[in-house]
């Protein structure tokens, strides 16, 4: 048995169990770790690996409505769970070609680092510390968030500066917890949290009236509260107290991958500038606007250039969407949520989306 | 002539020998294991390093920076470091550990007691108690429990007052706080010494025993001398002490101690838990003692009261001390379940917020492992040291 063949044996034995609903606490996780730290070598060529084992690998939030959630049947939805699907639409044409790994938010980078996930697509804050401590790379924002609170509309509570001496639920793990505690010591507010390993539980101590309020990134307050027991007693509050611009994470050393996961983000921003979407692209293949050929590849071969083939972007409009679809769909006006762009709207529209340039 | 003998077969001899092949195997083991050891060590280095991953112990010193729902020592979230977080997780794990290992213990007695009960009732309900709680799995219990006390207390505005001093609502039940003036290291000091008297009369009263089979009273004189040593020394030097009572505030209650239901639901659940399988290593210890004990100490005029006190358990002991270690082991191990109900453990502290603030899972789990080795450790030793205290002495 080769070291890469007991390393696949390992990974298959710690990916059985956990590819369901996330367990309260995973030893495996991080026996997982520190095997991985004893046994794998640096991770180099993660594309090669991805075509060899015919899927990608992507670490996702298992309980988050619009972002990333499994239904009755295993189907994953969610607006970072399409970002995978682009992933595996752009490598195999394919974009059923994805194993998704349910993680918490304190499992995630530990999944990530241990080579268990080759992407994490979970609605994760680039931070700093993330790329200088954990080794890992943010490839850029997808969604630009920032965190909030929701309330009981019967506290009457109008701005989250009222919410001095309340107690908070709160998700453990996750930037969250830090800006919580920040934000409370700049405002000279007394806070008493409460803290869940999963968000699940925090939101349901919640629920059952154990804090005053809840916070985590604004998105997600509009998306658990549909969870809530009564959703319309509750309000989101208006202060955003943070910014949380939330990225799809690799490992550092594998450029080339690094390249594909950041530039799939991009292609679908520049489709959507351009005005390329699901339906439309086979007639712009034939546009004669030199962005557009460059971007689909009628004219000249960037896709190579990242390992991949000539209609890499084509592919990802095709079978995934361009950004406005994916967002749309999943948070949108298609979806429960109805999230407005805001921030996420692009530059020519008032956002902070920028693709830039294929070429 | 000795010289050359001992040359021509002295190292085969040697070789032969089982004590020095004893030994060779024993140092071959041991280079082997440190090899292994420093191999896996640089590995890991090597590896943390190459993925970019920061390693060391530095992070201990770094500022927290998150808030923790029950200190037991001073905790704040500008100043206090992750060294300091790790210290109050480890507490907090260890106040559930002794009060759970201290309760299970008690209610495991009874309930092993009652299951032997003549009486139908009484030992088929225990019985019942014990089968239905072991069978269950503990973090569906403490969900159950954690549910079950939120759902069952009233919502803050609605607080129910107890005896006008103390609140409970489901953010937890808060009391009084008594704070105590100057005078309380007389008070400790009066305490001390009064332990040391009633130890003394132990001694004394055990020394009469033994000579006329007379019993005197210990346990009670010696706790009211003691109680009663630390009020009056502390009235007399004119100590005071004053209540902070809970208020209501506009969300929370302030002042008091605050008990929280995390803290409660834990315990409840870990204790009952826990006192099913003690039961159980209560009854087998008792029926290991053989029914003529019983049967000689009733035929020499005993009551069942002291049969079971001065015969019965201190034979029961010596059995059920091995296996009741286990459980105690089990309850401390069991206690990092806290994290699914946000009871600010060990585990929940340091394993869950720390690693995840800091990505150093290497170190962070390095050191899970060595606390957790060494509470099992010390909960063992002291169990040894009580076991071999009550084993019998052969003569």
């Amino acid at each position: 048995m080769s070291f890469s063949e007991i390393r696949s044996t390992f990974r298959d034995m710690r990916r059985g169990g956990s590819a369901g609903k996330g367990s309260v606490m995973k030893p495996s996780i991080i026996v997982a770790a520190v095997l991985a730290a004893l046994t794998l070598p640096a991770g180099a060529g993660t594309l090669d690996d991805v075509r060899a084992r015919g899927m990608v690998i992507c670490g996702a939030n298992g309980q988050l409505p619009g972002f990333g959630l499994p239904d009755a049947q295993g189907n994953w939805t969610g607006f970072d769970v399409d970002y995978c699907r682009a992933y595996a639409a752009t490598i195999f044409n394919d974009p059923t070609k994805v194993k998704f790994v349910a993680l918490t938010a304190k499992d995630r980078f530990t999944a990530l680092q241990s080579g268990d996930v080759d992407v994490l697509a979970r609605n994760t804050t680039w931070t700093s510390s993330r790329e200088t401590q954990l080794g890992l790379h943010a490839t850029g924002p997808n969604y630009y968030d920032g965190q909030g609170f929701i309330v009981r509309k019967a506290l009457k509570v109008n701005s989250a500066l009222e919410l001095s001496d309340a107690s908070v639920c709160v998700q453990q793990g996750t930037t969250t917890e830090l800006n919580l505690a920040d934000y409370f010591r700049a405002n000279r507010m007394k806070l008493k949290s409460v803290t869940f390993a999963q968000l699940d539980e925090a939101l349901k101590a919640y629920d059952t009236g154990r804090c005053d309020a809840f916070t985590t990134d604004v998105s997600q307050l509009y998306s658990v509260r549909l969870k809530l027991a009564k959703p319309d007693d509750h309000v989101v509050l208006p202060e955003i107290i943070s910014k949380e611009p939330l990225s799809p994470f690799v490992r550092q050393g594998d450029d080339q991958w690094f390249n594909i996961v950041r530039w799939v983000h991009f292609a679908m921003l520049n489709a959507e500038e351009l005005n390329i979407n699901k339906s439309n692209v086979d007639e712009q293949l034939k546009s004669e606007n030199p962005e557009i050929k460059r971007l689909l590849g009628s004219e000249q071969n960037f896709g190579e250039q990242f390992g991949l083939t000539k209609d890499w972007a084509y592919r990802i409009v095709k079978l995934v969407g361009n950004y406005a679809e994916v967002f749309d769909r999943n948070l949108g006006v298609g979806s429960q949520l109805k999230i407005t762009r805001g921030l996420n709207a692009l530059w020519t529209k008032g956002g902070i989306q920028y693709g830039p340039p294929v070429r | 002539m000795v010289g050359e003998k001992s040359g021509g077969w002295g190292r085969a001899a040697l070789l032969d020998n089982p004590r020095v092949r004893g030994i060779l195997y024993q140092v071959g083991l041991c280079v082997a294991v440190a090899f292994a050891a420093v191999a896996v060590w640089r590995n890991v280095a090597d590896n943390l390093a190459r993925n970019h991953i920061t390693s060391g112990f530095g992070f201990l010193d770094q500022i927290a920076g998150f808030d923790i729902s029950q200190t037991l020592i001073d905790y704040s979230v500008q100043t206090s470091t992750y060294g300091r977080a790790f210290w109050v997780g480890l507490l907090n794990t260890l106040l559930i550990a002794v009060l759970g290992i201290v309760l299970a213990t008690i209610l495991g007695f009874v309930i092993g007691i009652a299951r032997l009960s003549r009486n139908w009732l009484l030992a088929n309900v225990a019985r019942a108690y014990v089968e239905f709680v072991r069978n269950i799995p503990l973090l569906l219990q403490l969900l159950f429990w954690y549910n079950a006390v939120l759902k069952a207390l009233p919502d803050i505005r609605e607080s129910i007052p107890i005896a006008g001093i103390a609140l409970l609502n489901n953010r937890g039940l808060f009391l009084p706080q008594p704070s105590f003036g100057p005078g309380l290291a007389w008070a400790a000091l009066a305490g001390v010494a009064a332990l040391a008297i009633a130890f003394v009369w132990r001694f004394i009263a055990q020394r009469r025993f033994e000579r006329t089979g007379h019993p005197l009273p210990v346990l009670v004189p010696g706790v009211i001398l003691v109680i009663g040593a630390l009020i009056l020394t502390y009235a007399a030097v004119g100590g005071t002490i004053e209540f902070a009572f809970p208020q209501l505030g506009r969300f929370n209650v302030s002042g008091g101690v605050e008990i929280l239901p995390e803290f409660v639901a834990l315990l409840f659940g870990l204790v009952i838990y826990t006192a099913a399988f003690i039961a159980e290593v209560v009854r087998a210890g008792l029926l290991s003692v053989p029914r003529g004990q019983s049967e000689a100490a009733a035929a020499l005029g005993l009551r069942r009261g002291q049969i079971l006190n001065l015969i019965i358990i201190p034979q029961a002991k010596r059995v059920m001390i091995p296996p009741l270690t286990n459980q105690y082991l089990n309850l401390t191990k069991n206690s990092s379940l806290a994290v699914a109900i946000g009871y600010p453990d060990f585990v929940q502290i340091f394993t869950g917020t720390v690693l995840n603030q800091t990505g150093q899972a290497v170190e962070v789990v390095l050191i899970t492992l060595a606390v957790y080795l060494a509470l099992s450790f010390a909960t063992s030793a002291a169990m040894g040291w009580y076991g071999a205290r009550v084993a019998f002495v052969s003569r």
